[in-house]
């Protein structure tokens, strides 16, 4: 340590020498002083000067006079001062020492302090907390002697009260036994008087004559059949009572649902019609649940408002909607009071501002739909205009007046025409038909003066003097013919009648064709082989093959058959 | 108002024949008739004894007159002046005597409530009741005269006969759930029994008229309990007035109760309309107390003036001893208004004797010892 401390002298003494001559020496010793040194040999004198200055600055013997030889130095006067400044200096840093040492002390007296404040802080807060406990504790405990107090207060109210009403009945109970008592006295007192009595009174009616009953009936007897008729008669008087009952509370009933019902209707009216206004308002409950709740609730309306509701359950449930439409009305009117109350009050809530805010919102969309109506109405109305008011050509104007019916118009049409079509198709049938049975009654009637010429010729034939009927035969059948057809195709008869005159006269048995025979000429009846469009040249081919019976029929229904098909090829083209 | 001249009468005994053509009068042992409107005397009958109760029959044709204290009862004509008709109960003694609805037959009730004997005009027969109950009401006759109650006490116990009153035949007879029957009566319908304990126990029992209990009411134990039941004429309510100063009303349904009316001594409100929730039309009651009518004005006043009091008004209350048995507090009458619109109750120690509605039921009249007093209400107010 006193090394150290030396060395730090030294250090110091040369730093101090290093410092003094940059403080002293001004720019001239700076020049000089390059190496560092505070003494050289050039400066001695100052340096001396300079030393023994600082020296006896320092309260100590200066180590050398101030002489005119200058350079010499009193070596003792030196180590003097030196041993002096050496002791200055021990003295310092005992001091020094001694400082720190009392720096630390109080450093750790400060710390030490500190703390016990912190420990000091901490134990006030807990005693204040302890503190603010038991205040607590005794304004509970003092609430608590206070319900006591009142506990005890109604508990001897209540037992005066009791009291009283003991009171009351004791002297009520002795009231009453006083009372028999006086009643057993004057009992027994009769009962002496009368054991005493000796003439014993009895009891005993005296009456003029007998009344009538009330009613003027005879008194029945006592019989068990008037027993049960009294029965009878009681539990028939409780019955008409009960009836009466029943019948005015199902009155009550019915009117209490029909109002119940009315108010159902009403309040469902009044939350359906608030409902597309106060779609926005809904913050509180999804609105599409509101919806769908009171839709389920209108659908029941109109489900079950015919039927009676008699059942239980359908009872429940039309008081369970009510409870839910008033419920919902409730609210709805709270929310409205709310609103009102908050308008009033000048608040401006955030929950009330949103729902008048919406309520603008839902009112300006309003008003713009409302615009954009009128506006398509007024676009339609000038388009009506124009349509009714512009030039149109007459077929254009009859298409475009029926244009939305044209196409029905047309199958309509159509159809119409295709149905005349058949009508007049059957109505020439019929006609040729009637026509035809007409030329067959006809021809027959031809054909039976015929046979009984040709009979009557063959009888005649029998003679010698027949041939010469034979061209009137011919003539007159020819003329029949002629008579008979009225067509061109007259010429194809002829031929045929010349081809089978000859085979007239063969065929023996002439029977009139049957009927089957000729619907099958006139092609309504269909043959086993034959189809439709081979039709007109079958019949054609058959009447060449029909030459058994009366050919000379099949030819003529043949020609008929032609006729008309050939008429009925001209018709339907 | 006119007044004809005073006639003479005691014990209260003066009552008009139920057909109102006559008034009998009792004069000491004299019975007197007189024709209503002329007030002309029509006939004068001579008892053997002061007369203590006389009543006339149902049909107006015969009048009764009990003499208590000899134990006799005298049973007069109307229509043969000569006719007479005398029960002696002998040594058993008279207590109460009545006649039966149909007017033929008298019902005794001898001494000491030993029996009631029933003696009939017609036949001159006689039946006995055994045991019947002293107390405050204890024979009760429907309203059509056909059913007869009797209150029984035996072997300690309540019991309730009912006599078809064409035979007096026993139809019912069971037993009640009362500690001390006090009182029964029909219900004007006559098919609800209403009978209702002393006044040491408030409880009314409800009982059907086959017997069957229907219902039991007790507003509060232990205070004294009932003090007088009355019925409305619709029999859809019964007025229960208690010593609590408080009526209460139960419905015939479901015999709850289902208004009570109070007198308070200080009245805020002269008017408290209910209307009932069965929504009858015109059915409310509209409960008015004695002293409202009044309307502060004394009923003793000889002059006879009322005026309006403004609200509130104080009723001059004396509180009664309450040391005493039956005090003089509670509803102790009660009156419908024939339909059943009003109730008039008289509360309290009030020198009302009685309360009656004019069959109408918009007039009430108030008799007090000394006075009476009409009272006529309108729709909305009560006036005169």
């Amino acid at each position: 340590m006193p090394e150290s401390s030396t060395v730090k002298d030294v250090l110091s003494s040369s730093v101090e020498c290093r410092t003094s001559p940059l403080r002293r020496f001004s720019l001239s010793a700076l020049h000089r002083n390059s190496l560092g040194v505070f003494c050289s040999e050039d400066n001695v004198q100052e340096c001396l000067s300079h030393i023994s200055q600082e020296v006896s600055s320092f309260g100590l013997r200066p180590a050398w006079t101030e002489p005119g030889s200058g350079s010499e130095l009193n070596i003792v006067a030196a180590l003097n001062c030196m041993y002096d400044l050496i002791q200055l200096h021990r003295r310092g840093l005992r001091t020094l020492e001694n400082m720190e040492v009392e720096q630390l002390k109080s450093n750790s007296n400060v710390d030490f302090l500190q703390l016990s404040t912190t420990r000091l802080k901490e134990q006030l807060e807990i005693s204040k907390r302890e503190n603010t406990g038991l205040l607590e504790r005794e304004r509970q405990l003092q609430l608590k002697v206070k319900s006591l107090q009142n506990c005890l207060k109604n508990e001897k109210e209540e037992v005066q009260k009791l009291q009283n009403v003991i009171a009351s009945r004791a002297s009520q109970y002795n009231h009453e036994m006083k009372r028999k008592e006086r009643e057993f006295n004057k009992l027994k007192e009769r009962l002496n008087q009368l054991l005493v009595d000796k003439k014993e009174k009895k009891q005993a009616i005296d009456v003029l004559n007998n009344i009538g009953r009330a009613d003027g009936k005879r008194s029945l007897w006592k019989t068990e059949k008037m027993e049960a008729k009294h029965e009878g008669e009681m539990y028939k008087t409780l019955l008409s009572d009960y009836d009466t009952r029943q019948r005015e509370l199902q009155l009550e009933n019915a009117e209490l649902r029909k109002v119940l019902q009315q108010m159902k209707k009403d309040m469902v009216s009044i939350l359906s019609s608030r409902k597309p206004a106060a779609k926005g308002d809904k913050h509180e409950h999804g609105g599409t649940q509101a919806a769908s709740e009171e839709e389920d609730d209108e659908a029941f309306d109109s489900s079950k408002e015919s039927v009676e509701l008699y059942c239980v359950h359908a009872r429940e449930k039309l008081t369970n909607s009510i409870r839910l439409q008033w419920r919902r009305l409730k609210s709805h009117v709270e929310r409205l009071d709310s609103q009102v109350s908050s308008a009033q009050t000048g608040e401006s809530k955030s929950t009330d501002a949103v729902p008048r805010e919406t309520h603008e919102e839902e009112m300006d969309r309003l008003k713009l739909e409302i615009q954009q109506c009128k506006d398509f109405i007024q676009a339609q109305q000038q388009l009506l205009q124009q349509q009714l008011s512009s030039p149109c050509d007459e077929e254009t104007a009859s298409l475009l007046s029926d244009c939305y019916m044209l196409q029905e118009k047309e199958r309509l049409g159509d159809e119409w025409k295709t149905l005349e079509e058949q009508r007049k198709i059957f109505e020439r049938e019929r006609r040729n038909f009637t026509e035809a049975a007409i030329r067959l009654s006809h021809e027959r009637k031809a054909f039976e003066e015929d046979r009984a010429t040709w009979l009557k010729h063959q009888f005649l034939n029998l003679s010698p003097f027949s041939d010469s009927k034979k061209p009137s035969l011919s003539k007159s059948k020819s003329a029949f013919l002629i008579s008979a057809e009225t067509d061109s195709s007259a010429a194809v008869a002829p031929e045929k009648f010349i081809k089978h005159r000859s085979e007239s006269p063969r065929c023996v048995p002439l029977t009139s064709p049957s009927t089957a025979d000729l619907y099958r000429t006139l092609c309504l009846i269909p043959e086993d082989s034959s189809t439709k469009p081979k039709r007109k040249t079958e019949h054609v081919e058959e009447s060449s093959v029909f030459c058994g019976n009366a050919p000379v029929r099949h030819k003529r229904w043949d020609g008929i058959q032609d006729r008309t098909l050939s008429q009925e090829k001209n018709s339907s083209i | 108002m006119n007044f004809s001249e005073v006639f003479k009468q005691t014990n209260q005994l003066c009552k008009v024949s139920p057909d109102g053509k006559y008034l009998a009068t009792c004069v000491q042992y004299r019975l007197v008739v007189r024709d209503v409107s002329t007030l002309q005397i029509l006939q004068l009958y001579t008892c053997l004894d002061q007369v203590s109760h006389m009543e006339w029959s149902s049909d107006s044709l015969f009048i009764l007159c009990a003499m208590y204290n000899r134990g006799l009862v005298q049973v007069w004509s109307l229509e043969q002046p000569d006719w007479h008709c005398k029960i002696d109960e002998g040594s058993i003694g008279l207590v109460s005597s009545r006649w039966s609805p149909d007017g033929r037959h008298i019902l005794n009730t001898t001494e000491f409530h030993l029996r009631v004997t029933v003696w009939s005009l017609c036949t001159k027969a006689v039946s006995y009741i055994k045991y019947p109950k002293a107390c405050q009401k204890g024979i009760d006759f429907s309203r059509d005269g056909r059913y007869m109650a009797l209150a029984e006490r035996r072997d300690c116990k309540d019991y309730v006969c009912v006599f078809v009153c064409d035979d007096w035949h026993l139809l019912r007879h069971f037993e009640t759930e009362t500690q001390d029957l006090a009182g029964l009566e029909w219900s004007p319908n006559g098919c609800v029994l209403a009978v209702w304990d002393s006044c040491l126990e408030y409880k009314v029992l409800l009982y059907s008229l086959d017997g069957r209990l229907l219902s039991t009411y007790s507003a509060y134990e232990w205070s004294l309990g009932v003090k007088s039941v009355s019925w409305s004429p619709s029999s859809q309510f019964l007025a229960i007035g208690s010593y609590d100063e408080k009526v209460r009303i139960l419905n015939h349904i479901t015999w709850k109760k289902i208004t009570q009316f109070e007198h308070p001594a200080i009245i805020d409100n002269t008017k408290t309309v209910y209307k009932e929730a069965e929504k009858r039309p015109g059915v409310g009651s509209d409960e008015m107390p004695l002293h409202n009518i009044t309307m502060g004005a004394t009923l003793f006043n000889t002059q006879s003036k009322y005026e309006i009091c403004p609200l509130p008004v104080q009723i001059p209350v004396v509180k009664p001893d309450p040391d005493r048995a039956s005090p003089k507090i509670g509803i102790s009458v009660l009156a419908f208004s024939s339909d059943s619109r009003y109730l008039a109750t008289k509360n309290g120690g009030f020198q009302v004797q009685s309360l009656n509605w004019h069959c109408s039921g918009d007039s009430l009249i108030l008799l007090g010892k000394e006075q009476l007093c009409l009272c006529y209400m309108d729709t909305d107010q009560e006036d005169k």
